[in-house]
């Protein structure tokens, strides 16, 4: 039922994420029945009827163990669960085929990619706006910048979600799985135009994206290169920015 | 036990010369009064969310189509919000109903009327202090309402104001909207420093003979948790506002990184105490559930220590919490690592105050009067959104859910399916002591009814488009083409929605139909044991005749076999069978 809710998903930890997601709905979803089920239970077994006295007691230590530690193990295992998709999604980054930059501004994605120096912010970068062009299943690092406010880089069918933060660059990734083109919206409320602030991701074949690349990108050298394994996890506060 | 005995012993101690009007019911120091003042004030601003709510619920229904009503306010679109206008509906939506609805509410009107009257008190500690406390907060409502009328609008940064976009006027074009509601802030943080010392020192120096901590009622220990959190978060949020002021008006940098400022302050600032204010909405909530529910079950609370400790527990965790708003903000994801763990804490002591009241149910008589079924909607609806938080408790699953309306979900099932149903359930619960009159119980069952099934119709499918991906704060669903296919629940909450607020109708007409026309309450109409009860319905200035009463015992002694009764007061003294020395 839940599959028929999440959008497809098409990347390759949005898989790990949507299988916490679905031990989580089951987890919560038991739980549910059974403390509303019990309730219902009480709500009709022990409604007012006439000579009889209520139950005369203050609690009992055994119960209040009971239901203090069954939901601590079962908190303790998903925090073990957690933890290590966090780690894998956030904090040890696989090695990266290609690197874009992206500056978020009210209200547009700005996507840079190396022109033939091989470095960002200098005048042969290429730039697209709210367009980026990524082949399948490679890794992609995207380093996130913002210019002006807050925004949030946010594709459903990625499960992925980052903040873009004015005077830090903020690494994020993905892998996606399926060609395709895919919806970007801004996630994180960035001013009256921040609706409808979006973009498109085309996930393209190896051959495609050969072809894209030497038609738009021409010259450009892979970045990858630029990018050594310190790939260090996200989030380093840049000197501060100039105005 | 007719409340003439009471006023007779009363008429010893009442003051004999009368205060005027003025004294009596605008710049008054006693605690009823100023629980009265606070309880309408939080009802009105009520009325005035949820009309924001509606449309916001409207737009994103119908988007761009005029809204019934906004012509008036909205010449020049004929009625249609515009983005801007939208991000200001929702911004003062929240922001009255957590500031200006839900806190007078659960802390001012039921922290003044009952910590006093369920203590033995004659009244707070500082009853000037406490006068000072309302006209503050009420300034800061006015302040707050006046953003509405100045240029450029009321603020529109969400009523989490995230900087930089609240920091820089440009931004949001917002100018002096956004300063205002940092003023009002400011000004409201101040009230509640005010009402939470008095809280704190009442209930600490100011209890009857034999009112010992752990005799005291759950309602109390809530409110006394709460009043700890109010005076600890709220200054942060007030020198929050401050800097976030002098960013836009004096030109410093705190949170503007073209000046060397860092944005993420603002929302370490803000969690630091956004994160204990959430308890600060749910703790009395859950005091009044803790209270109701012994009342209409016949039958002493379950587990009352492990019910005091646990929000003991859920005080101290809600420090070191926060960080779990700010899973995909950039803040460090080891950091978030340490959050994941302290919030799935936070989890184990709200599964046991359910657990807890499961247990009081079980085995007693269950009468279902209107404040019951209020405080019974609230533990269901708390468990809903209990559970809902424990996918954001999981960072992995908060990359994806953050910013969606799951979270909308979420916190509409705590703050409303929780803080307003136990507003709901203690206005009917206390309304006859409160005002000397009972409430209409068929209107009541008519106006809980209606709010428990549309509330559910209306927050209940936003779990269904959050998970489908729609974040919050968007003004048109339609610009997304992976959102069109959900669009229909958006119609379906709305029309929920708009059914929700006219049930609230019903509560408008029995409250003020019953503070008039209400047949005359009893002194203790619930046959109840906590010591409000023993006071005249309403009670007279200082609560109390001559004496004050004595506890004997513990606050939940119902079906006790001490007692003919199914009830036996905290006052009435130790009969002939020897007290089995239990609370």
């Amino acid at each position: 039922m839940l599959n028929w809710w999440l959008p497809e998903n098409v990347s390759t930890f949005g898989r790990d994420i949507d299988w916490l997601f679905h031990l989580i709905y089951w987890i919560t979803g038991i739980t549910f029945i059974l403390v509303a089920g019990t309730m219902i239970a009480f709500m009709i077994m022990y409604r007012d009827r006439p000579g009889r006295r209520a139950k005369y007691t203050h609690g009992s230590t055994p119960l209040e163990i009971a239901w203090t530690i069954v939901p601590s193990l079962i908190l303790v295992v998903l925090t073990f669960l957690s933890l290590p998709a966090w780690s894998r999604i956030k904090m040890n980054i696989p090695p990266t085929d290609i690197v874009v930059q992206v500056t978020a501004k009210q209200f547009n994605w700005q996507v840079a990619y190396p022109g033939p120096d091989g470095k960002f912010d200098t005048d042969d970068d290429k730039k697209f706006l709210d367009e980026m062009h990524v082949p399948v299943n490679k890794v992609i690092r995207v380093n996130l910048k913002s210019q002006d406010v807050i925004h949030s880089f946010f594709v459903p069918n990625f499960r992925i979600k980052q903040d873009a933060v004015p005077g830090r660059t903020i690494g994020a990734w993905f892998d996606a799985t399926k060609p395709g083109q895919y919806e970007w919206p801004c996630a994180e409320l960035c001013g009256f135009g921040h609706s409808g602030m979006k973009g498109w991701i085309y996930v393209h074949t190896a051959e495609e994206y050969a072809k894209w690349a030497t038609e738009n990108l021409a010259g450009a050298a892979p970045a990858a290169a630029e990018e050594k394994k310190d790939d260090k996890p996200q989030s380093t506060t840049e000197g501060k920015p100039k105005s | 036990m007719s409340a003439t005995t009471a006023t007779a012993h009363g008429h010893a101690h009442t003051e004999h010369h009368e205060l005027g009007f003025v004294r009596t019911y605008i710049f008054s120091t006693d605690h009823k009064m100023i629980a009265r003042q606070f309880l309408f004030m939080g009802l009105f601003m009520m009325i005035l969310g949820g009309l924001l709510a509606l449309i916001v619920r409207w737009q994103l229904a119908w988007p761009e189509t005029a809204v019934p009503g906004l012509k008036l306010f909205l010449k020049e679109t004929g009625g249609i919000l515009e983005p801007s206008t939208y991000n200001m509906a929702f911004t003062m939506h929240a922001t009255i109903m957590i500031f200006f609805v839900i806190m007078p509410i659960l802390a001012g009107a039921f922290g003044n009327f009952t910590i006093p009257l369920m203590i033995g008190a004659r009244d707070m500690a500082f009853p000037l202090l406490n006068m000072l406390s309302f006209w503050v907060t009420a300034t800061a409502g006015v302040i707050m309402l006046s953003g509405f009328f100045v240029e450029g609008g009321h603020a529109a940064a969400g009523w989490t104001s995230y900087a930089p976009l609240s920091a820089v006027p440009q931004y949001t074009g917002v100018n002096w909207g956004q300063n205002l509601w940092c003023i009002a802030l400011f000004v409201m943080g101040i009230g509640s420093m005010m009402g939470s010392i008095n809280y704190i020192t009442t209930i600490i120096n100011m209890r009857a003979p034999g009112m010992r901590l752990f005799r005291m009622p759950l309602v109390i220990w809530s409110l006394f948790i709460t009043a700890i959190l109010l005076l600890l978060a709220l200054p942060v949020l007030t020198s929050g506002v401050a800097m976030l002021l002098f960013d836009r008006t004096l030109g410093t940098s705190w949170f503007r990184p073209s000046g060397g400022g860092e944005p993420l302050l603002w929302q370490h600032l803000f969690w630091y105490f956004g994160h204990p204010e959430v308890y600060i909405l749910i703790l009395p909530a859950m005091g009044i559930a803790s209270e109701i529910l012994p009342v209409f079950c016949r039958k002493p609370i379950f587990g009352y220590h492990a019910m005091a400790f646990s929000m003991i527990a859920i005080a101290f965790l809600s420090w070191v919490v926060y960080g779990h708003h700010m899973f995909v903000s950039g803040m460090n994801p080891a950091l978030g690592m340490a959050f994941t763990v302290t919030t799935m804490i936070i989890a184990v002591p709200s599964a046991i105050k359910t657990f807890n009241w499961l247990g009081t149910l079980w085995g007693g008589r269950i009468q279902y009067q209107v404040p019951m079924l209020n405080a019974l909607a609230f533990v269901g609806m708390f468990v809903i959104g209990g559970l809902s938080g424990i996918f954001m408790a999981s960072t992995p699953v908060d990359i994806y859910i953050q910013d969606t309306y799951f979270i909308v979900a979420h916190i509409h099932y705590v703050v409303f399916g929780g803080s307003i149903f136990g507003a709901f359930a203690g206005i009917y619960f206390w309304f006859p002591k409160m005002f000397g009159r009972m409430m209409n119980p068929a209107l009541g069952h008519l106006h809980f009814w209606g709010t428990f099934i549309f509330f559910n119709l209306t927050f209940f499918p936003m779990h269904i488009i959050g998970v489908g991906g729609q974040m919050r704060r968007i003004y048109n669903p339609m610009q997304y083409e992976f959102l069109q296919h959900q669009q229909h629940w958006n119609v379906f909450m709305t029309y929920a929605a708009i059914c929700l607020g006219i049930s609230q109708i019903f509560f408008v007409i029995n409250f003020f139909w019953s503070l008039f026309g209400g047949r005359k309450a009893p002194m203790n109409p619930w046959n109840s044991n906590t010591l409000e009860w023993t006071a005249p319905s309403p009670p007279p200035h200082l609560n109390w005749g001559a004496t004050l009463p004595t506890v004997y015992r513990g606050p939940y002694e119902y079906s006790s076999p001490e007692s003919k009764e199914d009830f036996l007061p905290q006052t009435a003294p130790p009969g002939r069978v020897p007290a089995a020395a239990r609370h």
